[in-house]
């Protein structure tokens, strides 16, 4: 936008003239006025399209200064008119005239709602990019100082993003006064903009010479660090990382460490919480040396803190900070001063502890090799696997594929199945259902006949889970599983099994066996689909439950492109022709659709198509998901079932499609 | 300091320890002459080691004041005899201020007031009792801690919208407000305006709006050239989704109107009424009948009378489109009270109202259409320069033939 300034404002202005008396300002100004909040709002979001009818003359010289006026607005169009001003140089006239932007983001910035104030901060970055250096000192500067010596906090929290983009582009006296400011912000009286300031500490130091941050920066690092307040000191650990990569190693020992030494034992649990959380990047910025000698003993302690908050932390990063060590040395160091910490956190008291560690244990398999692997970390993950909290062995579960590579998972086969066997039957659906994802994944690794052994049958109990979003991802799980072992498997070991189930009492498990052969005809094939799959299918059409009869007709659409011709023709036709005079306006509906469906692809396959029945299904579209039930009327086991399912449960996975389905004649 | 997670470990020492605070609260509660300036130190010493900590982390992130338990501080059974005890060492006849502010001193406070956070309610409550007292006998200390709690309010309005004590912190506020002389400082409107009034825009008002509400009250009672301003910034944080905290806002509306002076009325009842008439036609019926119990104020219902030259037009056209299309029974028929009214206060202005209300209504659709026109012609426009542009920058030399072009096809 701004490169095309140039010959963009001649064509505006040029085009502009014929337009002005359409839109006088006064019409666009009443629209940004509107008494309505959410015309208002419209009008501000359209911001763009209002100065560029103006062109860019009229915008600098009438619209801005409105915006500037009545800046006193709701929080919601303030936020949108700090957005839209960030893109709004090629608008007034290109980087020459972006400083007229200025004031209205200046008033912006002062507001007392932060996420509006924190946008004008970010259009000012922004537009403080678009600056020539000679404007950003004669206007941007100044700008900042003002912010930064305003009376009420919000400005002085808005100023602090603003010195570190203007800092590299100014005149070294200018330079000091922005040091200067930044100074006193950092001691301000206010705790908010001690906070803001400790939060850009960081991104500041990294503009300043590195003299200048030896000797400012370093030092109001070091009265953050030791602020009255906890929630200053936390910002100071995190500028921490961001200083630590500007000195030398000597500097780092001297100035930095024992501030973070400090940080790590703080009394607050919020700022060892923060020491924790930054590990990874605190690790990389000091270097091997100080990580070896500082940062270790303190993560022992982080690991053994008093409060469940910092451990947790401390035990999300041990994966990281051990990837991260020199490789010379690393498994010493592990193995003697990691792994006994560990240890401790696998019975932990507290459940998120031994759930975030569970999350990471099994990557230090690939770091420490088999041997290693089988006699430490082995024990561990055998105890974590028989944790009474299922969140930990399944992150345990969910992980296993790393151990796999190193050890193989032979090894923990035996301990594995009465987990999952467990899991599998946890009282909480979310939980069968985080299992189930990873049955693919293991019998993978486990193989066809481990599987068959001790698996198979979990997988099929899924299928007849109370929980329609558990039988659903049983389903789904089933296709996955005949992917990784095959069609001769699927049709000896799964086939028959699904099939059966077409005969189930309840109709909700002759649903299951649709949904089934969905999925599952396009992995086994012609052969099968047409031989075992559709007679049940064609058989099912004559269920007494409508639902049951309209799946018939979905599923029929969906292996449709499967099967033959003459298996369309000959079987597949006529039954969805009886379908389409069903009773039931749902099944009559569906079945059409599955018929169109049919007759395209036969004629595709180049066949004359006899009575067939118009295909559309003209009117039968609307309601035909749902329709109430009259009172009394018994919905079989299906819906009594659902109802003792947990609200939550239902509310997550409405059991809508389970809903039994009653023709109208009947009440 | 004992473990009292660990309800078994050392039950004899807890014995020994909870006994000797006991013993200390009975002395200084019923003894004269104890308090001798040697024991000051160690009497604040005692209490700065029991009660300063760092409060633990909530269990529950989601905490909410109004549905959940709150945690109760497992040391009690120490905690509560200590705050006695210091709660009775501050009345003490024999305390002695001018002594007792070397040791309680403006870290002293920050440390108090950063208590307030604690999730057991007992706690706060003693803490509330002991601050006020502070605050009663430390003069030098009162403009710190009234600065120290609006910074608490204003990190929890902006920044981290957690803080148990607010309720406690008001009401100490409350009276603190009560006794301001006259007239206000700077710094007291300014704490009205900037820190009270956002404190309405935060999600969890109901746990504090009676404490706030009768702060907001209390300033106005004091000075009642601040109700515009206190008006004004309700109707600016008005709730716009929680019906809730739209039917608190309405409850402290009312409670200002009832001190409000008439000359304050004439300067607010515009925008006011406009919002009034706004919560009437809510199809929240909580809602909508609050705003309508305004008109059983007598007080109100006078100052709307005298002004009804105002009042009637901002809200006539929502009253008689609400009556005839609101769900509920019961507004329509409070809306016919309404207008009843009306109609008895200024029958003629009535008559006017309903007879222009119909060519407003066709004036409002006249105007819609016309934004509508508006717009379009401008998106027409913003295309026609975004190819205008373009052209100019693929092709600088032709630049005129294609808009010439394209307008000439639009007009």
């Amino acid at each position: 936008m701004a490169g095309a300034a140039g010959p963009g404002t001649g064509a505006g202005a040029a085009g502009g003239d014929g337009d002005d008396s359409l839109y006088p300002i006064a019409v666009l100004i009443d629209e940004l006025r509107n008494e309505d909040v959410q015309l208002r709002l419209n009008s501000i979001k359209k911001l763009s399209t209002i100065a560029l009818a103006l062109g860019v003359e009229r915008t600098r010289t009438e619209l801005l200064p409105f915006l500037t006026d009545t800046i006193y607005d709701e929080d919601e169009v303030l936020l949108a008119l700090a957005e839209q001003l960030g893109n709004f140089t090629g608008l007034v006239g290109g980087p020459d005239f972006a400083h007229c932007l200025l004031p209205p983001l200046e008033s912006l910035a002062t507001v007392e709602e932060t996420v509006v104030r924190d946008k004008a901060v970010e259009s000012l970055r922004q537009i403080s990019q678009e600056h020539t250096s000679v404007a950003l000192e004669a206007h941007f500067v100044p700008l900042v100082k003002r912010l930064a010596s305003g009376d009420w906090f919000t400005s002085r929290t808005s100023a602090c993003g603003l010195f570190s983009v203007c800092y590299p582009r100014a005149s070294n006296a200018i330079k000091a006064e922005i040091r200067q400011h930044f100074r006193s912000l950092c001691s301000d009286d206010t705790p908010m903009v001690r906070r803001a300031a400790a939060a850009k500490l960081g991104e500041f130091a990294k503009v300043l010479e590195l003299d200048s941050v030896k000797s400012e920066i370093v030092p109001l690092f070091t009265n953050l660090a030791s602020d009255e307040q906890d929630s200053v000191r936390l910002l100071a650990v995190e500028a921490c990382v961001s200083i630590a990569q500007l000195l030398s190693q000597e500097d780092l020992e001297a100035l930095v460490m024992p501030i973070l030494r400090q940080a790590a034992e703080d009394k607050s649990w919020r700022v060892r919480y923060m020491v924790a959380d930054k590990f990874s990047e605190l690790q990389k910025a000091v270097g091997p040396k100080i990580t070896q000698d500082d940062l270790i003993p303190a993560f022992q302690n982080l690991l053994k803190d008093c409060e469940a908050e910092v451990r947790a932390a401390a035990a999300h990063k041990v994966k990281e900070l051990c990837e991260n060590l020199p490789i010379e040395g690393r498994e010493t160091i592990i193995m003697d001063q990691i792994l006994p910490f560990i240890k401790e956190l696998v019975s932990d008291t507290n459940q998120h502890v031994k759930s975030a560690l569970a999350s990471v244990i099994m990557g230090l398999s690939t770091i420490l090799g088999k041997e290693n692997t089988i006699e430490h970390l082995l024990p561990l993950f055998l105890a974590q696997l028989k944790d009474e909290c299922p969140e930990v062995r399944l992150n345990i579960i969910s992980n296993l594929d790393c151990v796999n590579e190193v050890i193989g998972i032979r090894q923990l086969s035996q301990s594995l199945l009465p987990a999952i066997v467990e899991l599998a039957e946890d009282a909480k659906w979310r939980v069968r259902l985080a299992i189930i994802e990873y049955m693919p994944l293991l019998a993978g690794q486990l193989g066809v006949e481990f599987f068959d052994e001790k698996l198979n049958s979990l997988c099929m109990a899924w299928l007849v889970d109370h929980v329609y979003a558990i039988r659903e991802a049983a389903t789904n799980n089933l296709m996955k599983l005949v992917q990784k072992f095959g069609i001769e498997w699927a049709q000896n070991t799964i086939v028959p099994k699904v099939l059966v189930m077409a005969n189930d009492p309840n109709y909700l498990h002759r649903m299951t066996t649709l949904f089934c052969i969905n999925v599952l005809s396009e992995a086994c094939g012609q052969e099968i689909t047409t031989k075992q799959m559709l007679p049940i299918v064609l058989k099912m059409a004559g269920d007494q439950v409508a639902n049951v009869r309209f799946n018939v007709a979905k599923s029929l659409q969906k292996i449709g492109p499967i099967l033959d011709t003459d298996a369309l023709q000959e079987e597949v036709k006529p039954v969805l022709q009886k379908l389409g005079q069903d009773e039931d306006m749902d099944v009559k509906y569906f079945a059409q659709e599955a018929m169109s469906v049919v007759v395209q692809r036969l004629r595709k396959l180049d066949l004359p198509v006899k009575d067939c029945d118009e295909p559309s299904a003209p009117g039968a579209d609307k309601n035909h998901f749902l329709r109430p039930r009259g009172p009394g009327e018994d919905a079989g086991k299906g819906p009594a079932y659902q109802l003792c399912v947990n609200p939550r449960e239902t509310l997550a996975h409405p059991e809508i499609v389970g809903l039994v389905h009653f023709s109208q004649s009947r009440d | 300091m004992f473990d009292f997670l660990d309800c078994v470990a050392d039950l004899k020492g807890k014995e020994v320890k909870r006994a000797a605070l006991n013993e200390l609260v009975e002395c200084v509660g019923s003894t004269r002459g104890v308090l001798i300036e040697p024991v000051y130190p160690d009497i604040i010493r005692m209490i700065s080691v029991n009660i300063f900590r760092t409060l633990p982390p909530s269990e529950n992130p989601e905490f909410d004041p109004e549905e959940d338990e709150p945690n109760l501080e497992p040391s009690w059974p120490h905690l509560q005899l200590v705050y006695e005890f210091f709660l009775r060492f501050l009345e003490s006849p024999d305390f002695q201020p001018s002594v007792a502010k070397r040791y309680v001193d403006q870290k002293f406070v920050l440390m108090l007031l950063e208590l307030f956070d604690s999730e057991d309610p007992r706690e706060r409550e003693y803490l509330k009792t002991i601050l006020h007292r502070v605050y009663g006998k430390f003069l030098g200390l009162r403009a710190y801690i009234r600065k120290q709690c609006s910074h608490i309010f204003l990190r929890f309005i902006y920044e981290f919208e957690h803080f148990n004590g607010v309720a406690e912190l008001l009401e100490i506020l409350g009276s603190i407000i009560n006794g301001f002389a006259l007239p206000l400082k700077t710094e007291h409107k300014q704490f009205l305006v900037r820190v009270l009034i956002p404190l309405h825009s935060v999600k969890s008002l109901s746990v504090f709006h009676a404490q706030l509400a009768y702060c907001v009250v209390q300033f106005l009672e004091k000075d009642a050239t601040l109700t515009e301003h206190v008006i004004r910034g309700l109707l600016k944080y008005w709730p716009k989704t929680c019906t809730q905290k739209e039917v608190m806002f309405l409850g402290e509306m009312e409670e200002i109107l009832d001190v409000i002076e008439p000359s304050q009325f004439v300067k607010i009842q515009e925008p006011l009424f406009k919002q009034v008439a706004r919560c009437v036609s809510s199809p929240h019926f909580q809602v909508a009948e609050r705003a309508l119990y305004f008109w059983n104020n007598e007080y109100i219902l006078s100052l709307i009378e005298d002004n009804c030259h105002t009042v009637l037009p901002a809200v006539f056209g929502t009253l008689y489109q609400v009556s005839k299309e609101h769900w509920n029974q019961t507004i329509v028929s409070l809306i016919y009270n309404v207008l009843k009214t009306f109609m008895e206060m200024n029958g003629k202005l009535f008559d006017e109202l309903t007879a222009s209300y119909k060519l407003e209504k066709q004036q409002e659709q006249q105007k819609a259409q016309e934004r509508q026109e508006l717009w379009q012609g401008l998106e027409e426009l913003r295309l026609r320069r975004l190819q205008g542009t373009q052209g100019a920058k693929e092709a600088p030399l032709q630049r005129l033939t294609p808009q010439v072009a394209t307008s000439g096809g639009q007009s």
